[in-house]
């Protein structure tokens, strides 16, 4: 059994970057096996296992340490991973699954361009409806703690886990917090991003746990791979 | 350990256990010779209802579970709304109340404050004269805490209440004001903005115009098309009030100065009284809540204890008590930081209005854990 487990995205094309990203920095990631299985391998560094999970998942593996080091975005980090800092170390930013968490609103909604305006509009929402204004989201924490930082009343948050742009047409929200990366569904569901920066600016980023077994051979794995992405951790 | 509670080692059986037990048991007499009804609200409680009346902070802090037939249900993470509830309910004017059980709150990462803790508080609905009965309330307490090396503090929420409705400007300006009462960060961004409005931007001007021209109807439709529960009639009102606002000159820089001077007064009451009074020779709408302050400061004299140098903060409970609205006060373990508030409480009738009938309510508890630490262990 190999001594360090890199978890890298199961599929897609956060995986395909993960491996290219890799690949540049000398260390080759490949699937073996049928093209559906999930099973892996990784040349160029000695006792690594290769460990395909879906990205949601990972920072829950990396928080126990059941992991040692796994490939997932920012934001799924900080939304899963309380303290993140604390629980999990920040190897490398890859450079690539840029997103942005976003609060949006109807295009339509002319009177709410910041979120001075979006807690106005949700006093006065809760007067006509008697019910605070929905925000649909699957990143509660994130997004409460943002609000709650920014003094925003008079709202409550409901669970989307996918199509959370449909939830305002569909009457199930009255704002979306999202990742988005181009706007392009936004603008496709009529909806507008709120002015100041994002509640979170994300990118796939390689972390190490600080939980997992590091015996001296997972050190030394992990002294290998960090030499070759050059990041400045000892 | 296993056996370990909220600042007690080994608190959970025998000895330790009998300690709590009677600690909670001597304050449970004090609040019952003191009229209260013992009440036991339930520890699992509906979670829409503390939700619309705390927001959604609250679900970051209390514990959640999901019933799949009665919904999403919290862990109890206070007395003071159940107990509320109850007395509603009940339909009697007046009644007092006393309760002593777990209350669970989640903690930051990295805090040591414990997850699961007593509170035993007493709480008293409907009765008229408010200094004597916040006097009465504080009295019981510092009673119940005499021997321990705690100090008070207490303050007044009526002073910002006042000082909003004192401020030159138009009703949905003191609205917005009050509605960030707890949230003082939001509160002084507001304030700054409305004594030195920022210049609209380019398209918060445009809609304005519009507004303003009466071509609100075909600015909004060439933004988007209409989606969800917000309408368009609801923009346009919001849209009308952007315009009155920005109609609206700015409150007066000497009114801020004087709201925020009032809100710095930190001293012994009888210096923070003529303090307050001082500045209500500018403020006359301030004296009522001045009034009131040295009313109960004469009541809780009544009670053995010198009111008049009692501590006096005029912004204590603007950010750790949410909902009091008039008296609040605290006792803190001063030489123990380790420890919360040994005790706390206020009056709070935006409460009781929120569930539906607005009630003189003044109440406060007392963490019998963090006393009993506090005392070396021993009631």
């Amino acid at each position: 059994m190999s001594a360090l487990k890199l978890a890298v995205p199961s599929k897609g094309r956060l995986q395909e970057q993960t491996f290219e990203w890799f690949a540049t920095r000398g260390i080759t990631l490949e699937r073996t096996g049928s093209g559906r299985e999930y099973a892996g391998r990784v040349l160029g560094v000695e006792n690594v296992e290769l460990v395909m999970l879906s990205a949601g998942e990972i920072p829950r593996e990396l928080a126990a340490g059941r992991i040692h080091m796994g490939v997932t975005g920012q934001d799924l980090i900080a939304e899963k991973i309380p303290a993140w800092e604390t629980q999990v170390e920040r190897l490398a930013e890859m450079g690539f699954g840029h997103a942005d968490l976003i609060l949006a609103v109807p295009r339509f909604w002319a009177d709410v361009e910041t979120i001075d305006d979006l807690d106005a509009a949700a006093a006065a929402f809760r007067k006509t409806h008697g019910m605070r204004l929905r925000i649909a989201t699957k990143y509660h924490n994130l997004v409460r703690e943002y609000l709650r930082r920014e003094g925003v009343a008079d709202y409550q948050l409901v669970d989307s886990q996918g199509a959370t742009e449909g939830t305002i047409k569909n009457l199930t929200a009255e704002a979306v917090a999202d990742i988005t990366s181009t706007g392009d569904t936004l603008r496709a569901n009529h909806l507008k991003i709120l002015g100041g920066p994002p509640i979170l600016a994300s990118q796939a980023s390689l972390f190490s746990s600080i939980h997992s077994d590091w015996n001296n051979a997972a050190m030394a794995a992990r002294q290998e791979i960090i030499s070759r992405i050059g990041a400045a951790h000892a | 350990m296993v056996s370990d509670r909220a600042y007690l080692k080994l608190a959970r059986q025998g000895a330790g256990l009998n300690a709590v037990r009677d600690e909670v048991g001597r304050l449970m007499a004090g609040f019952a010779a003191n009229g209260a009804e013992a009440v036991e609200p339930a520890a699992l409680l509906p979670a829409d209802v503390l939700i619309d009346l705390y927001g959604e902070d609250l679900r970051s802090r209390a514990f959640t579970t999901c019933d799949p037939v009665q919904g999403e249900q919290m862990l109890r993470p206070d007395f003071t709304v159940p107990v509320a509830q109850m007395h509603m309910q009940s339909g009697a004017e007046a009644g007092r109340y006393a309760y002593a059980g777990s209350v669970w709150r989640r903690q930051e990462p990295g805090s040591d404050r414990p997850i699961e803790y007593l509170q035993c508080g007493l709480e008293a609905f409907g009765e008229a004269n408010t200094a004597h009965a916040d006097a009465e309330i504080f009295a019981i307490l510092a009673e119940a805490l005499r021997g321990a090396e705690v100090a008070p503090v207490t303050g007044d929420m009526g002073i910002i209440l006042a000082g909003i409705e004192a401020l030159d400007t138009t009703a949905p300006r003191k609205a917005a004001l009050m509605r960030h009462l707890w949230r003082p960060e939001r509160f002084k961004r507001l304030l700054e903005r409305y004594a030195m409005p920022p210049e609209p931007s380019e398209s918060r001007a445009a809609l304005l115009e519009a507004t303003a021209t009466g071509a609100l109807d075909d600015y909004l439709a060439e933004q988007g098309p209409t989606i969800g529960l917000r309408s368009p009639d609801e923009i346009k009102s919001r849209a009308e009030i952007l315009l009155e606002d920005a109609a609206t000159p700015p409150i007066p820089m000497e009114q801020v100065n004087l709201l925020e001077r009032a809100l710095a007064v930190s001293a012994p009451m009888r210096e923070a009284i003529s303090s307050l009074r001082e500045i209500a020779t500018e403020m006359p709408a301030l004296s009522p809540a001045i009034d009131l302050i040295e009313a109960r400061a004469e009541a809780i004299s009544a009670f053995e204890i010198d009111g008049f140098q009692l501590p006096f903060e005029a912004s204590y409970g603007r950010t750790t008590l949410e909902y009091y609205n008039g008296f609040v006060f605290g006792f803190t373990a001063v030489n123990r930081p380790d420890l919360p508030q040994i005790a706390q409480g206020g009056r709070y009738g935006a409460l009781t209005r929120a569930l539906g009938r607005e009630v003189p309510a003044v109440g406060g508890i007392i963490r019998p854990e963090a006393l009993l630490s506090l005392n070396g262990g021993q009631p």
